[in-house]
């Protein structure tokens, strides 16, 4: 009964915040309807009995993926008025095209049932209650899964590395550090030791306070300039 | 009343629509259109585990795990990909996603 009252009270909430990502004026409540939705979605699981599975909805998508989204939000300078320009003109073919679907679904759904050898063409029963179902997918997915587990790691590898390649870029116009420009430095050319006579002005020893006035400074440090940009590395 | 597979298939398939639809609705907006193909996998991962519990097989559960991989490399390439194409072009218009036409 508490199930129950559970599963209606979870898959009430995912539908209607699905429905609020899809019409959302704002693409920022978008993305936190789709979070609302996986957190539900994730209940839903755990009354299924995918009690990994529902933690990893949690953290990978919402900690993850949602969170992607959210930034990619917020960091594109988007004009919301003008992205729901188009929305009454396709509306009207994207609600034919959904209910043609469901109805399709639920026609599959009235007439559906389970083969009668189902049961027997088991890959890898459930272990039953005295195992956890996180140790049971280890059990399965370390041993006859190994390959695919490993090609998932290529796929988030590859799509890590992708991801990289596609937003780095060059920027001109910034300063970077140069290390070797850094190291190249000898106090010759940076430090210059004078003899200061007893009373002497900073004037008297050619160092002027306040400084010369700048294409004068360009003509004076000409020649002490090194590489990168002075003095600041 | 006792949950069913059927329960879960409908709900499945409710929120499976509604990731269709919503890929109709926001041609204006690339990023709501990957927010509806997440949706779209949500439904299917939701079948894959109530088919995995109706069946008692633990199959179907390590499928909805392999699903949950490919979708969030899907989403982290589609993610760069969208911020590359605003970088360059200023807009995230599906209509305007059309240089390769020729």
């Amino acid at each position: 009964m508490l199930a129950a009252v559970a599963f209606y009270a979870f898959s009430a909430v995912l539908i209607a915040s699905a429905a609020m990502v899809v019409v959302a004026r704002n693409p920022v409540h978008s993305v936190l309807f789709l979070i609302l939705a996986f957190f539900n979605a994730a209940g839903l699981m755990l009354i299924a009995g995918g009690e990994f599975l529902a933690m990893i909805l949690v953290i990978v998508y919402v900690g993850a993926v949602a969170v992607l989204f959210l930034f990619v939000v917020m960091m594109l300078d988007v004009d919301f008025a003008r992205m729901r320009e188009g929305f009454q003109r396709y509306a009207p073919v994207g609600a034919l095209v959904g209910g043609v679907l469901l109805v399709e679904l639920l026609f599959v759904l009235g007439s559906w049932r389970f083969a009668p050898e189902a049961p027997g063409l088991r890959l890898s029963p459930n272990p039953g209650a005295t195992v956890g179902n996180t140790e049971a997918l280890a059990r399965i997915l370390y041993t006859d899964n190994v390959l695919l587990f490993q090609a998932a790691g290529v796929i988030l590898l590859v799509a890590m590395i992708g991801a990289i390649v596609l937003t780095l870029r060059e920027r001109p116009g910034t300063r970077r550090q140069v290390i070797a420009a850094q190291v190249a430095r000898a106090p010759a050319e940076t430090v210059v030791l004078r003899q200061v006579p007893i009373g002497a002005g900073l004037k008297n020893i050619g160092i002027l306070r306040p400084p010369p006035a700048a294409e004068e400074r360009e003509a004076l440090s000409e020649p002490e300039r090194h590489g990168h940009g002075g003095g600041h590395h | 009343m006792a949950i069913t597979l059927a329960h879960y298939l409908i709900v499945a398939a409710i929120l499976f629509v509604l990731g269709i639809f919503g890929i109709f609705l926001n041609r204006k907006n690339v990023i709501v259109i990957l927010m509806s193909v997440e949706l779209i996998l949500l439904a299917v991962n939701l079948n894959l585990v109530a088919f995995s519990s109706a069946l008692n097989d633990l199959t179907g559960q390590v499928f909805a795990m392999f699903v949950l991989t490919v979708a969030a490399a899907e989403a982290a390439i589609g993610l760069a990909i969208v911020v590359i194409y605003f970088r360059n072009k200023g807009s995230i218009e599906v209509e305007d996603i059309s240089t390769l036409k020729g």
